[in-house]
Parts: C-alpha cells; sequence; structure tokens
C-alpha cells in the first residue's frame, strides 16, 4: 500500500498526494503525446479523403501480416506490463521481473520486426527518402509516394517512442531487481505502465490507419 | 486570503529574524546550477530571458535604424531579412513565451497555492536545462547559418527555397518546445495536488488560474508546433514531401498546423500577463477584483477560443470563403472575454483608493495598450478589411500593441510589484516611475505611428520604401530609442536596489494573497509554518 510508506519527497505532505501527482503528470504528458501525433493523423487524414482511392491503393503494397504478427505482440506485450504491475503490488519480485522480461522481449522483437518490414520496402523501392529511387508499379505514383511519406514518418515516429519505452523499461526492471521501498515501486511502474499503455493505443491507430484501410 | 496558521509575524519586518530565506548560503555555482527550488529556477530563467530580450532588442533597433530613410543603405536586403528573423524568433520564442510563466510564475505559484514546491522539481530545472541548450543553439543557427525565414518558418520557403540553417533553428525550437511542455505540466499538476487547505477553486488567485490555462495550453499546443518543425526538418533532411507541392504536399498545411500553435501561443503570452494585471490593480486599488467567477470563465474561455480562430492568419491564403466567415466569427467571439477582463479592471478601480504606484502605472499602461491592442484584432479579424491590412505595418503594430505594449509591460510591472518579495528589496520608486512613463510615451511613439503607416499600405518586412513613409518612419525610430530608456532604467536601479535599497519587509504594499504572509525573500520552503485559507481571494475591503 502506498500509505505505508512514510516518507513522501519534501513537496508533498503525504504518500497518496505524491501518488496523485505522479500518475498525474503522466497523464498530462501522454496528452502532450497525443497530440504530437495528432498533428501527424491529421494531416494524414486530410491527404487520405483527398487522394482516397490511390491511398488505398497504396495502402495494399504494405505487409499486412507482419503488421498483424506485430500488433499481436505489441498487445501481448501490453498484457505481461499489467500483469508486471500487478506482480509489484502483489509483492512477487521474481514474478515482476519475469513479466517486465516479457514486456521488452516482445517490443524488441516488435522493433525488429518493423526494422525488417522497412528493409522489405526499402528493397521494394518503396522508400521515398534521401533522394532514393521510388519505384511504385500501380497508378499516381506521385500520391502514393506521400502515402509512403506518411507510413515512414508515423511507423518512425512510433518507433522512437517505443525506443524510449524500452529504455524506461529496462530502468524499471534494474529499479525491480533492487527491490527498495516496494511501495515506491508501486507508483513508479504504473507510471511507466500508462506510457507502455500509449504506446499500444497509438499503434493500433497507426496499424488501422496505415494498413487496414486498404483497397 | 488569511494566514491564520502562520506562526511568522508579518509586522516584524526586517531580514534579521529570517536569516534562513532562499538566497541565504549556497551561492557556489553548484547551488545555483544543481537547484531544485522552484524560486532559484525562476531567476536562472529571469537571467536568460533578459539576456535574450536585449538580444532580440538590440536587432530591433537595427531594423528602426534601418527604415530611418527611405533607401536601404544600412542593411542589404537580405541582412534585413536575417535581423528581423533573429528579432522575432528569439523575441517569441525564447522571450515571450517563457516570460512571465517560467520567472513569476514559477517563483509565485507555489506560494500563492501555500505549496512548499512545485510537484515536480527535478522536471523544472531541466526545463530551464532544455530551455538554454535549444535557445543557444538556435541562435547560433540563426546567426551563423543566416536564417531568413522570418520566425514563423512558412513554407515553402523555409522547406524548398532558403539557403540557410532551417534544419538546426527549427530543431533548436523544436528542443524548447520540451522546456514549454515542462513547465505547463508542472503548473497543471501543481495547482490540482498542492493546493493548501482551504484553497478551493474559486478562492485562486486569477495570477494561479491565468498560469493554470497557460499551462494548458502549453500541454496541448506545444506539441503540435512540435510535429510540424519536425515535419520541416524531415522534408529538408529526408525529401518527405508532406508541405512541398511538387512531391503532393500541401504548404497550406503548414500554415494550418503551424498556426494551430502559434495562434494560441499568443495566448500563453497574454494569459499571464493578465494574470499579474489583476493583482496589482486589485492591491493598488485595495478593491477586490470586480466580478472574480466572471473573471475565471474569461480565462478559461480565451484558453478555449484561442484553439479555433487559427485560421484567421490565412484569411488571404486561399482557404476556403466558408472556413474563413467562421473563423473571423470565433475571433469576434474571443473579443469577448478580452473585453469583458477590461471592463472588471476597469470596475475594480471604481471607487478604489487608487495609488499609482510604479507597478499601478505598469498596469494601467497595460490597460490602455492592451484595448488598443485588442481594438485593432477587431479590425484584422473583420474579412474584408483584412485583405486591405494584411501583411502590412497595421498587422506589425497591433500584434506589438499586444505582446510589447501588453505582454512585456505587464512583465515588468509584476517585475516591481514582486520585486520586494523576490529580493527583499525596495528599488527607488522616482526612477521605477520615469521608466514605467518612458515605456508607455516610447511605445506609443514606436508603434502607433505604425498603424497609420500600415493604413496607407507599407507592407511588413520591407527594407526600403516611398518617401512619403519616411516622417511616420522617422517617429517610430525616435519612439524606439525612448522605449529602449525604458527597458534599460530598471536594469540600473533594480540592481543597485540589489546592494543599496532599503529592506522591504514581508509584505511592502499591504498586499493580500499568501505569497505575502512569509518573509522577503522566502524561507527556502516558503513558509515556516503551512498556511490554511479561510478566506476569498483579494479581502482588501
Amino acid at each position: 500500500m502506498p500509505t505505508s510508506d512514510p516518507t513522501p519527497d519534501m513537496q508533498f505532505d503525504d504518500m497518496p498526494q505524491q501518488v496523485r501527482a505522479g500518475v498525474m503528470g503522466m497523464w498530462v504528458f501522454l496528452i502532450t503525446e497525443l497530440l504530437l501525433f495528432g498533428g501527424l493523423f491529421a494531416a494524414f487524414t486530410i491527404f487520405r479523403v483527398q487522394h482516397a482511392e490511390v491511398f488505398a491503393e497504396a495502402a495494399r503494397h504494405l505487409d499486412l501480416i507482419l503488421g498483424s504478427i506485430n500488433t499481436l505482440l505489441l498487445l501481448t506485450s501490453g498484457l505481461f506490463m499489467v500483469l508486471a504491475e500487478q506482480a509489484v503490488s502483489a509483492r512477487k519480485r521474481g514474478l515482476a521481473l519475469w513479466f517486465l522480461a516479457g514486456t521488452v522481449t516482445l517490443g524488441v522483437v516488435f522493433l525488429g520486426i518493423k526494422g525488417f518490414e522497412w528493409h522489405k520496402e526499402f528493397s521494394h523501392h518503396l522508400m521515398p527518402i534521401l533522394d532514393l529511387e521510388f519505384r511504385y508499379p500501380g497508378e499516381h505514383p506521385a500520391i502514393a509516394e506521400m502515402f509512403f511519406n506518411f507510413y515512414f514518418a508515423l511507423t518512425g515516429l512510433h518507433a522512437v517512442h517505443m525506443f524510449l519505452g524500452l529504455v524506461t523499461l529496462l530502468v524499471m526492471a534494474v529499479l525491480v531487481g533492487r527491490w527498495r521501498q516496494p511501495s515506491r515501486l508501486d507508483r513508479q511502474i504504473h507510471v511507466v505502465g500508462l506510457y507502455w499503455a500509449f504506446v499500444d493505443v497509438i499503434w493500433i491507430f497507426v496499424f488501422t490507419t496505415l494498413y487496414l484501410l486498404r483497397a | 486570503m488569511t494566514n491564520t496558521a502562520a506562526t511568522y509575524n508579518p509586522g516584524a519586518g526586517g531580514s534579521a529574524e529570517q536569516p534562513d530565506h532562499y538566497l541565504v548560503g549556497g551561492w557556489s555555482l553548484r547551488g545555483w546550477l544543481l537547484t531544485v527550488d522552484h524560486k532559484r529556477i525562476a531567476w536562472l530563467y529571469a537571467i536568460s530571458i533578459t539576456a535574450f530580450f536585449f538580444l532580440g532588442g538590440i536587432a530591433a533597433l537595427l531594423i528602426r535604424l534601418e527604415l530611418l530613410s527611405p533607401p536601404g543603405d544600412l542593411l542589404s536586403g537580405t541582412a534585413y531579412n536575417r535581423v528581423f528573423s533573429l528579432h522575432g524568433i528569439v523575441m517569441v520564442w525564447f522571450f515571450l513565451i517563457p516570460s512571465i510563466p517560467a520567472t513569476l510564475g514559477n517563483f509565485l505559484m507555489p506560494m500563492m497555492i501555500g505549496a512548499r514546491e512545485m510537484a515536480f522539481p527535478r522536471l523544472n530545472l531541466l526545463s530551464w536545462y532544455i530551455y538554454v541548450v535549444g535557445a543557444l543553439f538556435t541562435v547560433a543557427a540563426v546567426i551563423a547559418g543566416g536564417v531568413d525565414t522570418g520566425w514563423t518558418f512558412y513554407t515553402p520557403y523555409s522547406s524548398l527555397f532558403s539557403n540557410s540553417a532551417v534544419i538546426a533553428a527549427a530543431t533548436g525550437v523544436f528542443v524548447v518546445g520540451f522546456s514549454s511542455i515542462l513547465t505547463g505540466l508542472n503548473f497543471i499538476v501543481t495547482t490540482h495536488t498542492m493546493r493548501v487547505r482551504g484553497l478551493t477553486w474559486f478562492r485562486l488567485p486569477l495570477f494561479v488560474w491565468a498560469n493554470y490555462a497557460t499551462g494548458l495550453i502549453m500541454v496541448l499546443a506545444t506539441p503540435v508546433l512540435s510535429i510540424t518543425l519536425l515535419l520541416i526538418a524531415l522534408e529538408r533532411s529526408l525529401g518527405i514531401g508532406i508541405f512541398d507541392p511538387a512531391l503532393g504536399g500541401d504548404p497550406l498545411l503548414f500554415q494550418h498546423l503551424f498556426w494551430f500553435y502559434s495562434h494560441p501561443a499568443v495566448y500563453i503570452m497574454i494569459l499571464p500577463a493578465m494574470g499579474v494585471v489583476s493583482e496589482i490593480i486589485a492591491c493598488f486599488s485595495r478593491n477586490a477584483v470586480f466580478g472574480y467567477i466572471g473573471m475565471v470563465i474569461s480565462i478559461m474561455a480565451i484558453a478555449l477560443f484561442g484553439f479555433i480562430v487559427w485560421g484567421h492568419h490565412m484569411f488571404v491564403s486561399g482557404q476556403s470563403l466558408y472556413a474563413g466567415i467562421l473563423f473571423s466569427f470565433f475571433t469576434f467571439l474571443v473579443a469577448v472575454p478580452s473585453a469583458i477582463k477590461t471592463l472588471n479592471w476597469t470596475a475594480t478601480l471604481f471607487r478604489g483608493e487608487v495609488r499609482f504606484t510604479a507597478p499601478m502605472i505598469y498596469a494601467l499602461s497595460f490597460l490602455g495598450l492592451f484595448t488598443i491592442g485588442g481594438l485593432t484584432g477587431i479590425f484584422l479579424a473583420a474579412l474584408a478589411l483584412d485583405v486591405h491590412l494584411h501583411d502590412t505595418y497595421f498587422v506589425t503594430a497591433h500584434f506589438h500593441y499586444i505582446m510589447v505594449g501588453g505582454a512585456v509591460t505587464a512583465y515588468l510591472g509584476g517585475l516591481h510589484f514582486w520585486w520586494p518579495k523576490l529580493t527583499g528589496k525596495l528599488y527607488s520608486e522616482l526612477w521605477s516611475k520615469v521608466a514605467a512613463l518612458a515605456l508607455f510615451i516610447g511605445f506609443n511613439l514606436t508603434f502607433y505611428p505604425q498603424f497609420l503607416l500600415g493604413y496607407s499600405g507599407m507592407p511588413r518586412r520591407y527594407h526600403e520604401y516611398p518617401d512619403a513613409f519616411q516622417l511616420l518612419h522617422v517617429l517610430s525610430t525616435l519612439g524606439s530609442g525612448v522605449l529602449a530608456v525604458g527597458y534599460l532604467l530598471p536594469l540600473v536601479y533594480l540592481a543597485w536596489s540589489l546592494w543599496r535599497g532599503p529592506n522591504a519587509g514581508p509584505n511592502p504594499w499591504d498586499a493580500k494573497g499568501l505569497e505575502w504572509q512569509t518573509g522577503s525573500p522566502p524561507p527556502t520552503h516558503n513558509f515556516v509554518k503551512i498556511p490554511v485559507v479561510r478566506e476569498k481571494p483579494y479581502a482588501y475591503k
């Protein structure tokens, strides 16, 4: 229980206040993050509506199977994260470490598959950046190129967030490994878990708008 | 507000019984650069933004000197473009955005709600480091890389044509954005979770409300700017052509995304200023702020409406006429809460015992200048009139009335109002009044002629002009000299007060509010004993 810890940080009166502040801080940060992606999604939506058919056609050139596997991996990783949180609050250190390891592993595999997918698009000449040759087999290659621009911007930004999340999770794993002041761990893992859930949710939107809205 | 539980005796004054205030000890570099005390961080910000203010001011002076004569003789066209870009980038991103919130807000917000600290002290320090690193990097990029895009980085010029360090400059501004986000986050969480017992939402001073609303805007709008600048950098570095028409992109999309942040950003600059003015006017008319609830609703309404008016920057961009009509309508709407606030400040003066101290002169200047700035905003919000006025000096004058006449004047007013609290010292009454008057006269002399120039057709951002405009330009340049005196004077007598000023005592203005009920300078943890609030705010009568 958080209240069992008698020493909150200097600025707080008691532990519940500190927990409230920490959790609220993460929520506010996630709102910021939401609007960061929001700008990109808004821009994508405008082009998606303007060039509905070409975008839907271009989406067919993404690998739906790899995308689906990644969705599955990330959602499972999210499940492990929740379980890790529960394990910490049940004061089961070993179990919490296993669940955290599972969360991180699935996240790393996700990034690996994502990298493989990018390489696949690169070798199919569907990577319109750095003056690489863009060889699109369908009609309206210029507009399809815009689709791929958004694809790389959105998945790239998401991957950066995944990476930051994984670093935070590793720090969390070290903290759980040390197991000092478990009541603090409760709050910390809850805050980290919120971030990881956010990365999950953003991926659901990325997956839906890019992969599933296809011809 | 009453601090019934405090043991500290405000009447005693002097610094003898307050040996442990936040400035005592820890004068090592480490004591300042690694501090997590919100009061010291406020000083770090104050010193940095002052430096940037004078850098931007030098650029402004160069602009005014160039415009002294019709031909472009002092600066070449290119040099002029770089100078006004430097002026805009530094003043908007590195002075105005952090100005009141990061200095006065940082210092006072926790004290006004009876807290010992911000909710996240280390995050607060981090935000200063991010700010300094990002801002220095940007300024270096702008000066060395000759950035000439203006502070707005409009595409397609910034993405396709400008041969300058746009990527570096945009990255720097992107980085500084995170400092603003962290400050906003801290304000929101602190206001929500750290209020002292008895301090309900409707007992909060309006300065706290204003900074809270500012925090909301920072958190909600800044990320959209971040992603926009990121896309510019990606477009220039990787060739992701989201704003490039040749690649199927749309340069106007940049303007939409940019103003989705940058219009609310205007309210990041003006809302805290409104908060400052509310405190000063209440104190020096010995009256409760008229219509407190209305003021709170107006603050929140301005923050909200600020998000739906961005299209008024784009009336002549070719956006849909219907969008234009809506944006025009919403812009008129945002004037309503602003007018409510102005009228309420005026009503607060009514039957008050008005004292014309230096902070009050600044606050009354704000009232006048903000009214002119606001009313000319109505001109610009009118679709048809805007076709004539857009991109002229009329616009320049309008936003300088709001941002300089409004925000900077209020910042200085707040600095003078709370200086005794910040430092424990009193400054020269005479010189501070002289400076406040110099600012008011100098400001009007600088910017009023620009309304006339703009109305007669002088475009903004030109370094030469027809002879007919010279008289007004000369007046404007003369005014900028007077204005500079108004800005330089406080540096002198405020610095002097630190050294030779008499001790202020805890509450020299006999003001209400929790921050006045503790020592000056305040103890390290703000209060010797945590207060309890049993009264409405502004219980002057």
